[in-house]
């Protein structure tokens, strides 16, 4: 992409000397100094993030719900007023062309949440699916900015924001859930929602009044070890709670149930969806699963190294791979490299040793649940 | 630490100081931010003869690896300990305690000027 798109907060992030970097056209922060301690902050404390690029598209109308029924994998229609589902937005054969947050946000109205890099394809799709059905597809994306502050201090942070009416909620509020509150003379939506595998909230606000929510948050948590927080960070994190990212764990060659989210489509809703009959099909039964590694030592597989069967003696021998990484990195929290790969089903079911390629040298990898973090119940 | 403008430089962004026949290498700021918190250092061994240009050594961030280009034609008489076993020194004093290896050479390169480095990162 050749446009450089700057999100409303561009400056603060460019005064506050963070370091840019482009995704899906963007220009957004990676880092303002330390992406280590921006993970461990929001482990620990708090971290606000900007995450404006993403793409925001309402549905309302009478037939809203089930329209979302014909154009996700989920039954959105099941969802109760202020709360949020995670789902998939699938093609005809099945493929993942994005993957969603949508909040009903408020009486016949979703507010649906799509990657930045798939902004394009997730209204074209939204928008042919909406033929017959009594609905309006609106793409809002460049009216709304979005604030996600994630970490335990969340919630203390929001509610010591000067100028956030109706925090009262937040006590109440569950994980998943959304409720509407203002700021100034706007109105904002308060998501608890995040990809962190932390407590957090997502903030959407109009652009206009996104510098002086920030700068308000910015300020609230101060002292709660709030700093702002980057890209980098924010795939570290998401890493270590298990969750996919579009382009890694998931593309429109993937089948949900390959990526571990079987759960998300709903084969037992009523009537047709999109995508219904190739998932019913199923993937081939050869095709690989999304797993989570993890080895010893420093050295972390990354996006693309192939992981391979060891030889018990731990010299593998020059074999196929059977799976391939798709995203790594030394966990910050756990401190031992971690990994998800799709590998293939047969080497997981006989329990084959496995060792990953680190670039010619070949490091043993155990097989273990997702996710890799989970936080402690309160 | 020497002065900037004492060090010679690579286009792979290293510096080097040269003093007699012992040259010190390490990555300059520049690439030390490109890479992010680097969490992860290999180094040649001490005694490893290396030619100019090989790849001798990684230094990984928690988002990338970047890789260790010898920078002159010669023998590791010396690895630095520190930075392997804190890697953090790498962005923390990228041009001092951050150093990552010594090499004895026989004949120096042509290598960059600081003056020549800056223009080439824009700086």
């Amino acid at each position: 992409m050749t446009d450089d798109r700057t999100s409303p907060l561009h400056q603060l992030h460019v005064d506050a000397g963070a370091s840019f970097t482009d995704f899906a056209g963007w220009q957004m922060p990676v880092s303002y100094g330390s992406d280590l301690a921006e993970h461990h902050a929001v482990r620990t404390a708090a971290g606000i993030f900007d995450i404006s690029h993403m793409a925001e598209i309402t549905v309302t109308g009478p037939d809203a719900a089930a329209f979302l029924d014909f154009a996700l994998a989920g039954k959105l229609s099941a969802v109760p007023l202020f709360k949020a589902k995670y789902s998939l937005l699938l093609d005809e054969s099945g493929g993942i062309i994005d993957d969603l947050v949508i909040y009903h946000s408020a009486e016949g109205e979703y507010l649906v949440v799509a990657n930045a890099g798939n902004h394009d394809p997730a209204v074209a799709a939204l928008t042919a699916r909406a033929d017959g059905f009594d609905v309006v597809v609106t793409d809002i994306s460049d009216e709304l900015a979005l604030i996600a502050v994630q970490g335990p201090n969340s919630r203390a942070i929001l509610e010591a924001t000067a100028g956030l009416e109706g925090t009262g909620a937040l006590a109440e509020l569950k994980y998943y859930s959304c409720v509407g509150m203002t700021f100034g003379s706007g109105s904002v939506l308060v998501g608890r929602t995040g990809y962190t595998g932390e407590d957090g909230f997502e903030i959407y606000v109009d652009v206009n009044d996104a510098v002086a929510l920030w700068n308000a948050l910015v300020e609230a948590g101060a002292d709660h070890g709030l700093i702002p927080a980057g890209l980098a960070s924010r795939d570290t994190l998401r890493l270590e709670a298990g969750m996919p990212l579009y382009g890694h764990e998931l593309g429109l060659d993937t089948f949900p149930v390959q990526a571990g989210l079987g759960r998300v489509v709903s084969l037992a809703k009523e009537g047709d969806f999109v995508g219904r009959s190739a998932i019913e099909g199923g993937p081939h039964e050869r095709a690989r699963v999304l797993v989570g590694l993890t080895t010893e030592g420093k050295r972390a597989g990354r996006a693309g190294y192939g992981v391979f069967v060891a030889e018990p003696d731990g010299v593998s021998p020059d074999n196929e791979a059977v799976g391939v990484i798709t995203s790594g990195a030394l966990s910050p929290t756990l401190g031992f490299p971690i990994a998800m790969a799709y590998v293939d089903p047969h080497v997981i079911e006989a329990d084959l040793p496995l060792a990953i390629d680190v670039r010619g040298t070949r490091i043993p990898a155990s097989v273990v649940p997702l996710p890799f973090y989970k936080r402690a119940a309160k | 630490m020497a002065e900037l403008t004492d060090l010679q430089y690579t286009a792979e962004h290293e510096w080097v100081l040269v003093e007699g026949d012992v040259a010190t290498v390490g990555i300059t700021s520049y690439a030390a931010d490109k890479l992010g918190d680097v969490v992860f250092v290999e180094l040649p061994a001490v005694g490893a003869d290396l030619a100019e240009g090989s790849i001798v050594g990684e230094i990984e961030s928690t988002k990338s690896v970047g890789e260790l280009f010898a920078p002159v034609n010669g023998e590791v008489v010396e690895a630095n300990d520190g930075v392997v076993s804190d890697p953090s020194l790498v962005n923390s004093d990228p041009f001092g305690d951050g150093w990552l290896i010594k090499v004895k050479f026989t004949e120096l390169p042509t290598l960059l000027s600081h003056t020549e480095y800056s223009a080439l990162v824009g700086e």
